[in-house]
């Protein structure tokens, strides 16, 4: 989100137009493209988009074209080191094994969050809600 | 001298003869902008920490962070030493004590809550 004038100081993604991006966005999905237009509301469009998988030391790539990402689902945004994109501490691996690693983990984090949940019904609390509704997306 | 206060127009009526100014001084955007260059650490509301210079706040308090450092490199995604952070997903931002003059941002929350109900 740009000020309504370009102020020194200010917080521009008008910088970051043409530079290669990674965007964290709040589902915990990560995608990577060039940032090719912004607006007020933080709305992103990304071309040559790829989504990024990660796993523990594993990723996987899926290409995904050109993204129109609404601003309320960004969470971060950073500049990618086109230096050190090769040298990362990660393997990567193929479509298929990233998103059965992928299935693997939710599915455990499911039954570690199950389990949670009967503790806590237990000892006679409620499970904790997720986060509630932003004022301010 | 630190300024804390930036007012900036929001409203402006013209009655008849008189023109009508209102004023609203926003607190924590004139607070953040006094702590750029300072290292803060960012803990977003999906649990990431990031740690890094203030290079830039703006109205909506998005932060733009440089030289980050990640405090818990297990949920991190991998990325240079920039990185723009939306405002709206931000849970705390942690600032060393000595930075901030509570006093200041005391009075001047006094003074905003005074103005607003008048």
């Amino acid at each position: 989100m740009e000020g309504q004038d370009y102020m020194p100081g200010t917080a521009s993604l008008l910088e970051e137009i043409d530079k290669k991006i990674l965007v964290v966005l709040r589902d915990g999905r990560t995608l990577i493209g060039f940032l090719r237009s912004v607006d007020q509301f933080a709305n992103l469009v990304l071309h040559r988009t790829i989504e990024r998988i990660y796993v523990g030391k594993q990723y996987g790539d899926i290409p995904r074209g050109i993204f129109v990402v609404r601003g309320e689902n960004v969470e971060l945004l950073g500049e990618i080191d086109l230096k050190n994109e090769g040298n990362l501490p990660l393997e990567e691996v193929s479509v298929e094994n990233i998103l059965q690693a992928q299935r693997l983990e939710q599915q455990k984090k499911q039954d570690e969050q199950k389990k949670q949940y009967k503790k806590l019904l237990e000892r006679g609390l409620q499970p904790h809600a997720e986060r509630t509704a932003d004022e301010f997306t | 001298m630190r300024n804390i206060a930036i007012p900036y127009l929001i409203d402006c009526q013209v009655n008849r003869h008189n023109l009508i100014l209102n004023f609203k001084i926003p607190l924590f955007y004139s607070f953040f902008k006094s702590l750029v260059g300072k290292d803060v650490v960012v803990e977003l509301k999906n649990d990431l920490s990031i740690c890094g210079t203030l290079h830039s706040v703006d109205q909506f308090l998005n932060i733009k962070l440089t030289e980050i450092t990640v405090t818990d490199p297990d949920k991190y995604p991998h990325m240079s030493k920039n990185c723009f952070i939306r405002g709206s997903v931000v849970r705390y931002v942690q600032l060393p004590a000595d930075e901030c003059d509570t006093q200041l941002l005391q009075d001047a929350a006094r003074k905003e809550a005074a103005q607003s109900k008048q």
